[in-house]
């Protein structure tokens, strides 16, 4: 460590002010940081510092995402194998894992690749020190991606996000929008033909052109194919299984989403450690369950009479419930806020879902759409703490 | 027996080294100074040369905004020096003390019998005065102000605060004195509040309206109480005092001196020994602590709490309106990946660490900052720390926004640093929320002026 310590000392004056490498300063920064807490000591304010900070926020939402990205990466082996017909391989649980991973790794590569290097040239730019709000972003990113998406989409899209959805606001902590979902919303509306198609969900069906697929494969995710029944006047849905492999999640899907309980593992260590707020997670679940049970009372077609907690199970619905509307720069910020913010996702996520066929999935839309609106609401729960102050002050005389 | 005020908001932070309860009287520091500094917005016009014979209660300098605000020597001897920084700034006028020690004789009379002006002439003549705190903005209170109420404190939940029931055995004659005078003051109420279950003699105490409280830090600090007795408005004004101060105003009322000795606690977890001594206030520091008290020369002395109190160096003095001084150590050090590491010697309210498993444990906290500066990212964790109906994030904001009517709104009259001290503490982002309330509060104050 002593040798380490000396090491970072010695090269450290190349990149301050002057020195040969100065406009590398941020990089160095980020790194010296990550390899050392430095030894700043407090100047004004509060002499004692608890010893929390962005770093050890941010890890732990990277490792409350690994159970999902695990399982995603087995899902992916499992999926493809499964739409060719290959049951052994299906059945080979490290097979499929390793399958996955060769998969899913390039995709996390080029998200952290371009994304940090984006920001590190902006941090650089403002001289100010790199913020690590893009390590979970760079993490959530891969999780909301089909498996087939080619990997300048994914490069084009972490970029759009970065500078758009967040450096031009001003970095981390000042962007209205999650940069992941913006990610996720820009390949879904730039590339549509491609990503809304039944065939990225699976992995190499694009590239094979459908050869070698097991007969009556259909590679639609369970959401598409619910919607389509729906539309198309179906009177029943066979749901077999599908309630059991969505909470396990061996379906098709984005590579993070599918499995309830991977998710629920990461839910917890966001609650456990309090990192998430519990009041968004609870509320956007109850709301997208109350509007599933208003549809049921309402009734009609088979996605209305679709039992209400499906809801909370298939698609990005628990995901986007766990990981992105909990996001705390881009969620409401206010406790009574946070309640209607989570309520309002649930229940757009859900209307979207039943009540526009053109969209399958509502919840990226509908935390987007929350996103917009969280400053409005935290306004107005600010306003009446104002109203508070004022009304009190009347009374006073 | 009144309703407890129940504060659900807050944290104890624990921290080693608490004073044992064993007073050791220090004898006569070689100096004394009174520090300008010490008072928020005092520009000093200086009353005496060096080299000037003064007695204890003497005027060394008043302020140049509010001329008849006398600051007094606290003991009797020479001046030695007038020390000056940048720009001739009056750094500290240093007295040194007499052998035998002379005070300044003021008149008494039956308090009973005296006007509200005649009590506020006795108060400014001898320098106390300045003792008076007003809300909001937390600076010496303004003479042309007739006070809505008075707010005096008895206890301290800062991090390893002096026991006041302690401090504060046997002057129970003093402080009724004192608050008799305090009623002189104001035509509105003189509210002290309790810690329930620790109200000892405090509870005799009479002619006031009495506040019991439960609760974790910040429940002793006054700004709170008064938030949850009577809050202030805009364009009210409430005056503090501290307890301990409230009973040399009436020690000088009761003998017409001006006997600025105090008991204060000596803590934290470099000291040796943690205990509690009598001083004159503005006693020079290294005669209080000296190297030889401390485990390890590498320390930050603070007059005050850690949270909110400041750094004073060696050769500094001790400030009028702190009961206390805590020695912990400087965090000058780099850590190898310090946050991915558990971390067990360490303290978080986040419970990615364990110190939430150990509620009793106890820790030898440093200086370090304990990570980087960065925007504000987590919501909904400062409010936990925060016992007012505030937004403390978007107080700030509306600071850095320079905004005055959102700082107005948001209710910048009831706050002053040391209740924003802990949500600094649990800060993530490291953001320096004590200077910018401070900033904001000074920004308020030139805006109304």
């Amino acid at each position: 460590m002593k040798e380490l310590r000396n090491f970072v000392d010695k090269i450290k004056p190349n990149f301050e002010k002057g020195g040969k490498f100065s406009k590398l300063h941020s990089t160095f920064d980020a790194f010296e940081t990550f390899l050392f807490v430095p030894n700043t000591v407090t100047n004004k304010g509060a002499h004692i510092r608890d010893c929390i900070d962005m770093k050890r926020v941010m890890i732990v939402v990277v490792l409350a995402l690994m159970p999902a990205l695990l399982f995603g990466m087995y899902n992916v082996g499992l999926q493809h194998f499964r739409a060719f017909g290959d049951v052994a391989a299906a059945s080979d649980i490290l097979g499929c894992f390793w399958f996955g991973l060769l998969k899913v790794l390039p995709i996390i590569i080029v998200s952290y690749v371009v994304g940090l290097g984006i920001e590190f040239a902006f941090a650089q730019s403002r001289g100010h020190e790199l913020s690590e709000g893009f390590l979970v972003s760079g993490m959530l990113i891969p999780l909301v991606m089909p498996v087939d998406v080619p990997l300048w989409m994914v490069a084009v899209s972490t970029a759009f996000a970065v500078i758009i959805g967040k450096e031009v606001f001003g970095g981390s902590g000042m962007n209205i929008f999650n940069p992941a979902l913006l990610a996720r919303a820009f390949v879904f509306f730039a590339y549509t033909p491609f990503i809304s198609g039944e065939k990225v969900w699976v992995a190499d069906i694009t590239s094979s052109n459908g050869q070698g697929l097991v007969d009556g494969f259909s590679g639609a995710t369970p959401l598409t194919a619910i919607s389509e029944a729906a539309t198309a006047g179906a009177k029943s849905f066979d749901w077999g299984t599908l309630p059991m492999d969505s909470l396990i999640g061996t379906i098709p899907g984005s590579i993070g989403e599918t499995s309830f309980i991977a998710i629920m593992l990461g839910a917890a260590i966001l609650l456990y450690t309090g990192i998430a707020s519990w009041k968004i997670m609870l509320s956007v679940f109850a709301g997208g369950y109350l509007m599933g049970l208003l549809f049921n009372v309402i009734g009609g077609d088979v996605y209305m009479d679709m039992p209400a907690y499906y809801h909370l199970l298939l698609g990005g619905f628990a995901f986007g419930a766990v990981f992105m509307a909990t996001d705390p720069v881009s969620s409401a910020q206010t406790c009574v806020g946070k309640y209607i913010y989570g309520f309002l996702i649930g229940v757009i996520a859900v209307l979207t879902r039943v009540v526009n066929p053109g969209y399958p999935e509502g919840m990226m839309l509908s935390i987007l759409l929350l996103n917009a609106l969280a400053p409005l609401i935290d306004h107005y729960v600010v306003e009446a703490n104002i109203r508070r102050r004022n009304r009190r002050m009347k009374t006073a005389k | 027996m009144s309703n407890i005020i129940k504060l659900k908001r807050g944290l104890d932070i624990q921290l080693l080294g608490a004073a044992d309860k064993t007073l050791t009287k220090l004898p006569m520091a070689a100096r004394y100074a009174v520090v300008p500094s010490d008072y928020i917005g005092v520009t000093p016009k200086l009353l005496v040369k060096v080299g000037d014979v003064v007695k204890a209660g003497t005027p060394l300098f008043f302020d140049k905004n509010n001329p008849a605000v006398l600051f007094v020597s606290p003991v009797g001897g020479v001046v030695e020096a007038v020390n000056r920084g940048d720009k001739r700034k009056i750094l500290e006028v240093v007295v040194t003390p007499a052998t035998i020690q002379e005070y300044e004789q003021f008149e008494i009379k039956d308090l009973a019998k005296l006007s509200r002006q005649e009590v506020v002439n006795t108060l400014l003549n001898s320098g106390l005065w300045s003792m008076l705190i007003q809300r909001p903005f937390g600076v010496i209170a303004n003479l042309s102000d007739l006070p809505k109420a008075i707010f005096v404190s008895s206890f301290d939940t800062a991090p390893l605060a002096a026991d006041l029931n302690y401090v504060l055995e046997g002057e129970l004659k003093n402080l009724q004195k004192g608050i008799d005078v305090l009623k002189k003051l104001t035509e509105g109420k003189v509210n002290l509040s309790l810690l329930a279950g620790k109200e000892g003699s405090f509870a005799d105490l009479k002619g006031v309206e009495k506040h019991t409280f439960s609760g974790a830090h910040p429940a002793g600090n006054i700004g709170v109480q008064i938030h949850n007795i009577d809050p202030i408005n805009k364009g009210e004004v409430v005056w503090t005092i501290d307890i301990q101060n409230l009973a040399i105003v009436g020690k000088l009322f009761s003998t017409g001196k001006v006997d600025m000795t105090k008991k204060i606690a000596l803590t934290g977890s470099e000291l040796k020994e943690p205990k509690y001594v009598s001083l004159i206030t503005g006693a020079a520091i290294d005669s209080v602590i000296t190297v030889n008290d401390c485990k390890q020369p590498n320390v930050r002395i603070v007059k005050g709490d850690a949270l909110s109190g400041t750094t004073v160096c060696k050769e500094g003095y001790f400030a009028p309106y702190s009961n206390q001084i805590t020695v912990i150590p400087e965090g000058d050090n780099y850590e190898l990946f310090g946050w991915a590491m558990p971390r067990f010697q360490k303290f978080s309210v986040s419970r990615s660490y364990f110190s939430w498993l150990m509620p009793s444990k106890k820790y030898a906290l440093d200086t370090n900052l304990n990570g980087g500066e960065r925007p504000f990212i987590l919501s909904g964790l400062y409010e936990k720390y925060l016992p007012m109906d505030i937004y403390p994030v978007y107080l700030i904001k509306a600071i850095l926004a320079n905004d005055i009517d959102k700082m107005e709104n948001l209710g910048i009259y009831e706050v002053i640093e040391e209740d924003l001290a802990l949500c600094e503490f649990v800060d993530p982002s490291k953001t320096e929320m004590q200077q910018i309330l401070r900033d904001g509060i000074t920004a308020m104050i030139k805006e109304l002026s």
